[in-house]
């Protein structure tokens, strides 16, 4: 990889999306609005939250959308019908044209498809005069199959960021859903392993109790705890509360400030080795403390 | 006509209608009269009883004649059957050119639109909406709409702007020689604080009740000394479901959500929201969300305000129980959680609408307001707000406390969602002004919050990194971008149908008849 690609691969990894939202596309007032709520991302979707006689329309509000409104640096991303269906060359050709910065793509289960979606979005931003590569992929894993081909579909080319469809795939596999997701321990480590090891992010699937203020605070909490670097959300409201429990305490913060500090010193005075209270630090100690001073930032904590 | 340009640049006949119009030159200028007015005397003696069956006798005896003055509350807001009762009497009686001086109209009191027609009422002095509204905008009502915020009425009736021949009191009870209270029987609606400078100041008061109790009725809101008849009526004077909703409801829409959050961030960055703590806030549903998420954060810093003051609510009720405040003003009650409070709780204080917001009194409490969290129709790049008219021009509301609240707290903000329906919020110029910018902090919006560049709060609010600031002009161009253009100015004759007073009795804005 080139040196330049290294550094865009490293801000894709390091790009806040503790919460992206998912947006009906077809909802004139909702696509609007979607901007005001704080959400680090959102997701306009053209797909399981669209009925098939919407699909059009979903298609061409969100393309005018995309085209008109200003996001003010948000993440912009676009859930398009999955390839196996008749929509999605339609949506691959009505959205990407609009530089969105990532398609969300459902149903994934292999890095063959992945490839050829490559090459598709790669004739039409040729086509427009985008560079190739602008538009990014974050493939949902929604099945057992795909489950079994997460360490290649993270591999995948334009991948930065990897999603579970925690109904579906509970479905698929038989198992029992439960409130704080239990039944999807093994899949989520395993999608977050197969993340770090290609330094990409795995987000959390949707909780879908909107009512449930709290509970999402705690599904959110435990998230955070396995290595899930956001979550999904269905409802504005539940983006104050993903971003409460993404604030790191100012424990972390002080301890991270620290951390960055002692690299700095080292690597000023030329040294190798560096420890902070006692305990050895390296790179991806100092990435992970970049990471957490950036949230609270983002949080507007005092850092 | 010759007219004058008032401090928000609008211009001000300076006669109309016989009365001569003082233009409004900012706030805190008045008195312009040195007295109050003086009530006529009247004299029951021993022996003598009030009590009366119809409202007729009433009228009579109270000496009204054509071109006279009645005044109402509007406690039992939607509710409300005597507005319509007295009306349809008067008409009865054959009396023409009558002044209507209720604290409010509402959509109930559509049916008086045929008295508008005929010229048995040619006067309205209150806000209106319904019906009535649109009928004056359209110039079917021969005389002036007089649009008053609560506190300016109150002036009104206390220094004789406004001379009341006869004032009706819904009485949810009353016992035969006059003293009524708003907090027990079946017609409750709570504080009965909007009546009270008429009962003091009409030259005839007459309780109108379903519920007669035996002497002394207690508590007492309005006294005995101020009453000459009760009328007691088998007829019902208001609907029970009309008078109080049982709940009011949280808005749910997360637009809203965001602006009441936003609102209490903002009260947080100016300073203010710390111990003893007074605050304000309506009704509506943005406004209940803004109370209730103030209330969870007092409650997790363990913060205690001093006195929370309403239109009294559930959510405002909760923060006193909850130990939040020490105390609430009540003016009017709005929920029947908030009408069991003021019943129960001595912490909960009925007061009447001078005490809460007349400026030219010895002190109203609307002075003693930390914030007040507030709505608009629209908001002007100089931050004037409107309250009365739609942007097509024609009239849809009243005011309530706005003016009043928005000068005399140290932090007003108007919290509105940027844009309508797809049509903006924010413009140059409103089409008619309610509260002047001067009174007005901050506005807060889903797309952002600006700041007025007068306001004490301006570099405190503006320098927290927090809270998306923009200035109002950027707000503008935001809203006129998403809908597409800059909307068309409603269009209107020349003929004044309308004005808005400021609370001392100045004159901040005429509105025009619309055009067909």
């Amino acid at each position: 990889m080139s040196k330049k690609a290294t550094k865009i691969k490293d801000e894709q990894m390091n790009r806040l999306r503790r919460s992206r939202l998912y947006i009906p596309g077809n909802n004139p007032a909702m696509v609007q609005n979607a901007v005001v709520y704080g959400a680090d991302s959102l997701i306009f979707d053209l797909e399981d939250s669209i009925s098939l006689d919407e699909k059009d329309s979903a298609r061409h509000l969100v393309r005018n959308a995309l085209l008109t409104l200003d996001f003010e640096g948000c993440e912009v991303t676009v859930r398009i019908n999955s390839l196996d269906t008749e929509y999605f060359i339609k949506d691959l050709e009505a959205i990407v044209p609009t530089k969105p910065d990532g398609l969300l793509l459902p149903k994934t289960e292999s890095f063959e498809e992945l490839i050829r979606i490559d090459d598709l979005i790669s004739e039409i931003e040729e086509k427009n005069d985008i560079p190739i590569g602008t538009v990014k992929l974050m493939p949902i894993i929604e099945s057992a199959k795909g489950v079994l081909q997460i360490e290649k579909i993270a591999e995948a080319p334009r991948v930065v960021a990897l999603g579970l469809g925690g109904e579906d795939l509970v479905a698929d596999i038989g198992a029992k859903r439960t409130k704080f997701g239990r039944e999807l321990d093994y899949i989520s480590s395993k999608i977050i392993l197969a993340c770090a090891a290609n330094k990409i992010q795995a987000i959390d699937t949707v909780f879908t109790d909107i009512n449930d203020l709290e509970g999402l605070h705690k599904a959110t909490l435990r998230a955070i705890e396995i290595g899930f670097q956001g979550k999904s959300v269905i409802h504005p409201s539940q983006i104050e509360q993903v971003h409460r429990a993404f604030s790191p305490s100012q424990e972390e913060i002080d301890r991270a400030k620290r951390i960055i500090k002692a690299y700095k010193d080292a690597k000023k005075k030329g040294l190798g080795v560096v420890s902070v209270d006692g305990r050895m630090i390296d790179l991806p100690v100092v990435k992970l403390s970049e990471r957490i001073l950036k949230r609270a930032a983002a949080s507007y904590q005092n850092t | 006509m010759k007219f004058v340009k008032n401090k928000v640049g609008r211009s001000i006949p300076e006669e109309l209608f016989g009365k001569k119009l003082i233009p409004f030159t900012g706030k805190g200028k008045g008195p312009y009269k040195e007295r109050k007015y003086a009530p006529k005397i009247r004299k029951t003696s021993p022996g003598d009883s009030k009590v009366l069956t119809s409202i007729q006798e009433a009228i009579k005896k109270g000496g009204l004649a054509d071109g006279g003055t009645i005044s109402f509350h509007h406690h039992f807001r939607n509710g409300d059957y005597l507005l319509n009762m007295v009306c349809h009497e008067i008409a009865k009686m054959g009396l023409k050119d009558i002044r209507l001086v209720p604290s409010s109209i509402q959509p109930i009191n559509d049916e008086l639109l045929t008295y508008l027609e005929k010229g048995i009422i040619t006067h309205i002095n209150c806000g209106t909406s319904g019906k009535i509204a649109d009928a004056i905008s359209r110039g079917k009502m021969k005389g002036l709409l007089t649009i008053r915020s609560h506190g300016g009425r109150a002036r009104s009736i206390e220094n004789g702007d406004v001379e009341i021949d006869i004032a009706f009191i819904a009485s949810p009870t009353s016992d035969e020689y006059g003293n009524i209270n708003g907090v027990h029987g079946k017609y409750a609606c709570g504080s009965l604080g909007y009546a009270m400078p008429d009962a003091q100041f009409a030259n005839y008061v007459v309780a109108v009740t379903n519920t007669l109790v035996p002497f002394p009725n207690n508590p007492i809101s309005i006294s005995q000394d101020h009453v000459d008849s009760v009328v007691l009526l088998k007829k019902p004077i208001g609907n029970p479901a009309g008078i109080v909703t049982t709940s009011l409801r949280v808005t749910r829409d997360p637009k809203n959500l965001k602006i009441a959050r936003d609102c209490i961030e903002v009260i947080k960055a100016s300073g203010l929201l710390k111990e003893g703590l007074s605050f304000q806030s309506g009704a509506g549903g943005t406004a209940l969300a803004a109370t209730q998420f103030l209330s969870q954060y007092m409650k997790a810093k363990g913060i205690k305000g001093s006195f929370g003051m309403g239109g009294a609510t559930e959510a405002l009720v909760r923060m006193l129980e909850d130990g939040l405040f020490d105390a609430i003003l009540d003016v009017q009650s709005f929920d029947i959680y908030a009408v069991r409070s003021l019943l129960n709780n001595p912490k909960h204080i009925e007061m009447g609408a001078s005490q809460y917001a007349n400026p030219l009194s010895s002190g109203c409490a609307v002075n003693l307001l930390d914030t007040v969290i507030l709505g608009c129709t629209e908001i002007d790049t100089k931050f004037n707000v409107n309250t009365s008219t739609e942007s097509d021009g024609r009239i849809m509301h009243g005011m309530g406390g706005h003016q009043d609240t928005s000068e005399g707290a140290k932090l007003t903000i108007i919290a509105a969602p940027l844009q309508r329906g797809r049509i903006p919020i924010v413009v140059d110029d409103v089409v008619s002004v309610n509260s002047p910018g001067e009174n007005i902090d901050v506005f807060v919006t889903e797309r952002g919050i600006a700041v007025n560049p007068e306001s004490q709060y301006f570099d405190i609010l503006t320098k927290t990194k927090s809270l998306n600031t923009k200035s109002i002009e950027d707000l503008k161009a935001e809203a006129e971008k998403l809908i597409g253009g800059k909307p068309q100015k409603p269009k209107t004759t020349d003929r004044i149908v309308g004005i808005i007073e400021y609370r001392d009795g100045s004159v901040l804005d005429v509105i025009y008849q619309v055009e067909k």
